[in-house]
């Protein structure tokens, strides 16, 4: 619980890397402070997916707590603020879930502090199951901001379907703060399976995205298919009998790409997919990290051009994680490919001359630009990080 | 339903303007006589009519970008149409506009199983893209009722839903890419083959935008492979408050089946006299399917009947065959037709949190008595949009716009209970009216910005979406 007897926050304070830093801890004083700034402003929640950036940090950690949870609905409602490992425990009480499998980016940046709600949407942070339950942004139901000119805009709602007006829930999601300032986020949450099983084929390498092909094109709903130090991993989740049937079924599948070999122990299945998730393998590990999304089946080509060090492949072959000697540019590596690229982590000196996100097209940047300029008029919001 | 005056410059420069679409397209694409316009004076919202200055149905792309350049030169409002299916009027024409079809575009471009993708021309038709992919074991998931008839690109202007969106989702949730040709003719591909925006999610707010933003020409769609099997079950109760008691308890349960469908009394029996699918008489009527292979069907629905128990059914049927199945979706399937049969009716779109389920019900029969008009409950219990039929005769005086006001009653109620206006039907004209019921001013000002970036002239499918004084500056500038 954030707060409960500690000595409390001052509104202002310069932190570590000697930032200003302006507390905020309601929707209200988020416009005041947004009306007032005087220049840039950095979005911050927990702080654990931070790509850098210009002028003073806007804390928002402080606007924090679930304000509804139905599970009969599977809907949770939460202000951006609130610690993501809060609602997590909240939902897990019940049985439920964020069925997209939030990444924790902790390891892979080397951050500290709580991953928040806001920072999750405002990445759209997906796991592995991206490839069946659908992005972060596909459960946001929706949003509640405060745009650049101090506005507070709500959009969506708490309901499954909802088609009322413009969907800038989805426009919000991923826009890292762009656009405005989440204040509150609702959810679609969905029951934890009964039962989980992992298959895993060793030694694969040239043919692993064709076998996870081969899992994701079977009618047996695999909820993850990576590939990486563990090997190649298939996720299969649900009630006892019906695991056993499609874990059985698929074997005899992959059989072609290697002994297969079922992992049934819940503490090491999630282990494994907690690893993919937040691509353990690259923690602590010399090099700029890449997150690389593309066609399935274009991705061996790419990553063999690529000149990474090491790789880790998600959604099927969909995602791929690239880890690239400090300072070389991916883009340029890879020449003109459909898809794009991030770059998640890297040195300062890279940040400055490699942008983070896929430059586009200048139709489409066109589009995203002139958005950018009437939700953020005076360009205050995370200025550069996105173009 | 008010709409803006007639740009009387636009009407003086017919000929003109068909001349110029003249030059850019094959001259069958073209429909400026009115005997012909007039068959695309209204959509499935047929209560509003109102033919549009010329139709053009090009084939292409390119011709959909000359074609609208033309018109943004000449200032010219155009209307997009799929296949004029939408109950919320998103395709009714004013006066002044030009409407583009895009039903001949229908081809499918590129199918894809290893990267699990379709690329489709716009207008193909929903049922038609499963079509081409379902002999090799796929499909693709969002099923509208008017699957047979409405076209993709329609789907992906109101983000359409369907019955087994519960566990597919709708539209939104199944688009990878579109090709869309904006107002001033320029081309744009938005997303693609691979997953998620690499900046700004544009094709987020360009699904369910009502085609007010661009013309979307093509799209990349993703497919799924079929599942082994599927089986429904009914189960009858004496009271609305129970079955959506059951129906909560089931999604509870971590059992997530693909569809669950609820039927009020009126609505069972006017299926049961139009279609004879044997539904119990009762107050209240789930339809449940659940997919997998045969023993992960028996377990799920074995867990459904016994939560189904608790709740003391009146019936409890579980499809043995092909044909029982088909005999359980038919009365379903037929509840619109069935309802026609004996009205006129009005079909309502709006979405509750499943909490208030029995409270929005009780409500709404209440509100029934209250202004005489009938009302029979049909909808997807499961994400809690319902689709309440009210019934009125066109024929009498005064009785649609009763239906109207009861019908924007009900959609308030809705809005009150922490639901929405329309869960899958759109705004269109039918709700315009309603927007600010749900969203306040500067909620409705930050998603016409979307659309000044878009169409800065305001042109595309003018008069819907957003009330006519909030939207009057932009419109007129």
């Amino acid at each position: 619980m954030r707060g409960g007897g500690a000595a409390p926050v001052p509104p202002e304070y310069l932190d570590h890397n000697e930032s200003r830093v302006v507390r905020v801890s309601s929707e209200i004083e988020v416009a005041d402070a947004v009306r007032d700034a005087p220049g840039p402003l950095r979005i911050r929640g927990g702080g654990t997916r931070e790509f850098g950036g210009a002028g003073a940090v806007l804390d928002v950690s402080g606007i924090a707590g679930i304000t509804l949870y139905e599970p009969g609905a599977l809907t949770l409602v939460a202000k951006a603020g609130t610690p993501l490992a809060e609602v997590e425990a909240v939902l897990a009480a019940e049985g439920q879930r964020l069925a997209f499998e939030p990444a924790d980016w902790r390891g892979l940046l080397g951050t500290s502090g709580e991953p928040t709600l806001g920072g999750m949407v405002a990445g759209n942070v997906s796991g592995p199951r991206r490839v069946q339950a659908g992005a972060c942004r596909d459960a946001l139901l929706g949003v509640r901001f405060v745009d650049g000119t101090g506005a507070v805009i709500k959009n969506g709602g708490r309901v499954m379907k909802n088609v009322t007006g413009y969907d800038l829930v989805k426009l919000v999601a991923g826009s890292w703060g762009t656009l405005g300032v989440l204040t509150e986020v609702s959810l679609k949450v969905l029951p934890v399976p009964e039962t989980s099983a992992t298959l895993v084929i060793g030694g694969l390498d040239g043919a692993a995205v064709a076998a996870m092909t081969e899992a994701l094109t079977s009618p047996y709903d695999v909820t993850g298919a990576a590939h990486g130090p563990e090997g190649t991993l298939v996720r299969i989740e649900g009630f006892a009998q019906s695991v056993a049937y499609r874990a059985a079924e698929l074997a005899k599948r992959l059989a072609r790409f290697g002994a297969v070999e079922v992992e049934r122990d819940p503490v090491r299945v999630a282990g494994l997919w907690r690893g993919v998730r937040d691509v353990a393998a690259f923690h602590g590990a010399e090099g700029d990290v890449w997150r690389l999304s593309v066609k399935p089946s274009d991705a061996p080509g790419l990553v063999a051009r690529s000149g990474a060090r090491q790789v880790v492949y998600d959604w099927g072959g969909g995602l791929v994680w690239l880890l690239m000697p400090e300072g070389a540019d991916l883009r340029a590596a890879l020449g003109p490919f459909a898809g794009h690229a991030t770059l998640i982590r890297a040195g300062a000196e890279t940040r400055a001359r490699i942008p983070a996100f896929q430059p586009e097209p200048p139709a489409v940047a066109a589009l995203s630009r002139g958005l950018r300029q009437r939700f953020d008029p005076r360009g205050i919001f995370n200025p550069g990080l996105m173009g | 339903m008010e709409m803006p005056a007639v740009d009387a410059r636009v009407m003086a420069r017919k000929s003109e303007i068909v001349a110029g679409l003249r030059a850019v397209l094959p001259a069958d694409a073209v429909i400026d006589d009115p005997t012909e316009t007039k068959a695309y004076e209204c959509d499935a919202l047929s209560a509003y009519r109102c033919p549009p200055l010329a139709a053009i149905l090009p084939r292409s792309t390119a011709e959909v970008a000359a074609a609208l350049k033309v018109c943004d030169a000449m200032g010219v409002p155009v209307v997009p149409r799929g296949a004029g299916t939408s109950l919320a009027g998103g395709a009714l024409p004013t006066a002044d506009s030009v409407i583009l079809g895009v039903a001949r575009m229908n081809r499918v471009l590129e199918v894809d199983y290893a990267n699990r993708l379709i690329r489709v021309d716009a207008g193909r038709t929903n049922l038609s893209v499963t079509g081409a992919v379902e002999a090799d074991g796929f499909f693709y998931a969002p099923d509208p009722s008017s699957q047979l008839a409405c076209a993709i690109a329609g789907n992906i202007a109101m983000n359409s839903g369907g019955a087994h969106c519960l566990k597919y989702g709708v539209t939104t949730n199944n688009l990878l890419g579109v090709t869309l040709v904006l107002m001033d003719g320029s081309v744009v591909e938005i997303g693609g083959a691979h997953m998620d925006a690499g900046g700004l999610d544009l094709l987020g707010v360009i699904c369910g935008s009502e085609g007010q933003l661009g013309v979307v020409t093509e799209a990349t769609l993703r497919i799924l492979p079929k599942p082994e099997g599927a089986r429904p079950v009914l189960i009858g109760f004496n009271s609305n408050e129970v079955a959506g008691a059951c129906v909560a308890d089931i999604i509870k349960a971590g059992v997530l089946p693909v569809a669950i469908e609820f039927m009020d009394r009126p609505c069972i029996r006017a299926c049961e006299d139009f279609a004879r699918a044997g539904y119990p008489d009762c107050e209240a009527l789930l339809i449940i399917e659940v997919e997998g292979a045969e023993a992960e069907i028996d377990e799920q629905l074995g867990l459904i009947r016994q939560i189904a128990m608790r709740h003391d059914p009146v019936e409890f049927r579980e499809s043995g065959s092909e044909e029982e199945s088909k005999k359980i979706w038919l009365g379903r399937k037929s509840a619109f037709g069935a309802m026609g049969q004996i009205n006129d009716y009005m079909c309502l779109d709006g979405t509750i949190p499943v909490s208030a389920l029995p409270h929005v019900l009780k409500r709404i029969g209440e509100m029934s008595r209250d202004c005489g008009l009938d009302v029979a409950n049909v909808f997807h219990a499961g994400d809690g949009n319902m689709h309440p039929l009210i019934l009125y005769d066109a024929n009498k005086p005064g009785d649609l716009e009763l239906c109207e006001a009861f019908g924007a009653d009900i959609l308030k109620l809705c809005v009150e209970v922490g639901g929405c206006l329309t869960g899958e039907h759109g705004v269109g004209i039918e709700k315009r009216d309603l927007m600010g019921v749900q969203y306040d001013g500067p909620d409705m000002e930050a998603q016409m910005r979307v659309k000044d970036v878009f169409d800065p002239k305001w042109l595309l499918n003018p008069a819907k979406v957003f009330p006519l004084a909030a939207s009057s500056g932009r419109r007129d500038g």
